[in-house]
């Protein structure tokens, strides 16, 4: 556990290091709050206190976002041959992929956390709807946790940076368009079992305020899946050499 | 701590970087890993620092066997992989705190560890530099420096004095046999001269197998059995000291090389040819003004083994 702090603290040292972290905080709350508030469907056209556009935009300033976090993790260390030293050192292959994990998660949390004003503002103009707003804070950060690993698990499958971004950015767009398209002209068991696997169905449901343990099971299991196999790429050193 | 190396066995694609090797390294002994490029030295320091494991075969350091407690083991050692990765974007202070902090170095004492590292690496003037800015040579002191903070039992080094500039080679060559007197140290090279310098024993591995295990001298002795003599006869012609010099009893050759009256000699006595050399002298009255024993190099007996 200890160890898997330590590794965590350095990634998100990294981050603030090598500005991607101001950069992230920045884009992410000039973006959101251009369309929370400035553009055309903001709230007060609508009239109504409501997070729901900013929890839409901020979804998919996201699926930009968090590859491009990820990218870097595994491929990077992979090309420059920081893995071997990292590897060699008092740790374990899984300790290496959860605190890089924990790192990027931290560092959405903290860009998340940055967009609080934005409820405070909103709760202060007129009536809010707390629960909704906490839900769909937890739905991003729901998502953000199974795309992060998703995307560890890209990068570890390659050293190349732009490769792995690409190959996220492919796995994610699967799970948040494909599945949804593809579910409406497929019918019967196997197109239910399609639209569970899309990432919007799950996200909308929580970020509306409903807390299913479906949809929090399906993140969480998304996010165990990915790291596992991020962990496997690691293991493949031994096979492949 | 000792590492013993038991049929270790590596493949890559069907053919064998490392090929059914054991062997073993006491603790205090500083181990020169030699051999061709491809021949199987890095891959061999890669498991032995449980990065990579063996196909086949078994390593154990300290009792621990590695691919059973890797973690137990990782410890203690101090590992310099090649091409020396570092994390470029980070300061050198940083860097190393990182790293002890990683390998268990408790937390009181890394400040002190760290000053301690610092100073023995020569890293003080640059130690507030992010790693990317230094040069070739002060980065090799910062991989030097990340496998020893943690004061490890064992050293494995590959290449350790690469991009170094010769007076940094020294120190550094000096550094390492600092610390093999209580560790263990293995350490690859290309550098012929460098393992003479720094190792008590040295292995030549060539396409994953080991060619040759011994000191420096007993490989030289078991390489050729040949001595090389340099002579220098006052006195006679060389038509009159041709003859009587390639009659002594074990001389293959005889050559005048430069300067007046002198001659290099190939026999296989050893000693007796030394000898005979003296007696024929002074038998003819010439006056012997030179005998220099030629040591076999360690360059002849690396290439005999390892050119096929």
């Amino acid at each position: 556990m200890h160890n898997i702090w330590i590794l965590a603290k350095r990634e998100l040292q990294t981050f603030f290091d090598s500005l991607i972290a101001y950069i992230l905080l920045i884009a992410f709350l000039g973006i959101t709050g251009f369309f929370t508030w400035i553009l055309g469907s903001d709230i007060f056209l609508i009239g109504q206190v409501t997070l729901q556009p900013f929890f839409q935009v901020a979804f998919w300033t996201l699926f930009f976002f968090i590859p491009a976090l990820t990218m870097r993790m595994i491929a990077e260390e992979k090309k420059t041959g920081t893995l071997e030293s990292l590897l060699t050192r008092a740790v374990n292959d899984w300790q290496v992929v959860i605190g890089k994990y924990l790192a990027c998660l931290m560092l959405i949390g903290l860009t998340l956390a940055a967009t609080i004003p934005f409820y405070l503002v909103m709760s202060w103009l007129g009536p809010m709807d707390h629960g909704a707003a906490f839900c769909g804070y937890l739905g991003l950060m729901l998502l953000s946790s199974a795309y992060i690993s998703i995307g560890i698990f890209a990068s570890g499958l390659t050293n190349n940076q732009i490769v792995a971004f690409l190959l996220s950015l492919f796995i994610g767009f699967t799970f948040l368009l494909l599945f949804d398209i593809i579910a409406t002209s497929v019918s019967g068991v196997l197109g239910s079992l399609i639209h569970f696997l899309s990432f919007s169905a799950h996200f909308e449901s929580i970020s509306r305020g409903v807390i299913d343990s479906r949809d929090v099971i399906f993140f969480v299991s998304l996010t165990f899946l990915g790291l596992i196999l991020a962990e496997m790429q690691l293991v493949k050193r031994n096979v492949v050499g | 701590m000792d590492i013993q190396v038991n049929n270790l066995s590596k493949i890559y694609d069907s053919r064998a970087a490392v090929d059914n090797i054991s062997f073993e390294v006491k603790t205090g002994e500083i181990l020169g890993f030699l051999g061709p490029n491809g021949a199987g030295k890095t891959t061999t320091m890669k498991i032995l620092s449980c990065y990579m494991a063996p196909n086949i075969g078994s390593v154990s350091i300290g009792g621990h066997n590695i691919l059973e407690t890797p973690e137990a083991v990782k410890q203690h050692i101090g590992y310099l992989p090649e091409n020396n990765p570092l994390y470029h974007e980070m300061p050198v202070l940083e860097f190393l705190g990182f790293v002890a902090e990683l390998q268990g170095v408790p937390k009181t004492q890394i400040p002190h560890r760290l000053k301690e590292i610092v100073r023995m690496c020569g890293l003080n003037r640059e130690k507030h530099k992010k790693i990317g800015e230094l040069s070739k040579g002060y980065k090799q002191r910062v991989g030097l420096a990340q496998a020893l903070i943690h004061d490890p039992q064992i050293l494995i080094l590959d290449e350790p004095t690469t991009g170094l500039d010769p007076n940094q080679i020294v120190e550094i060559r000096n550094l390492i046999k600092e610390i093999g007197k209580e560790k263990t140290v293995i350490l690859s090279t290309h550098i012929l001269p460098e393992v003479e310098a720094t190792c008590d024993r040295i292995l030549i591995i060539n396409q994953g197998k080991i060619v040759a295990d011994g000191t420096p001298e007993t490989l030289r002795n078991a390489g050729q059995g040949e001595e090389i003599l340099k002579v220098q006869i006052l006195g006679p012609s060389l038509n009159d000291a041709f003859e009587p010099l390639l009659k002594i009893k074990g001389m293959t050759s005889v050559d005048p090389i430069e300067g007046e009256g002198r001659y290099q000699l190939i026999g296989k006595g050893g000693m007796a040819t030394r000898e005979a050399v003296f007696r024929l002298c002074v038998d003819k009255g010439w006056v012997l003004t030179e005998l220099t024993p030629i040591e076999t190099r360690l360059e002849d007996i690396f290439r005999e083994l390892t050119l096929n």
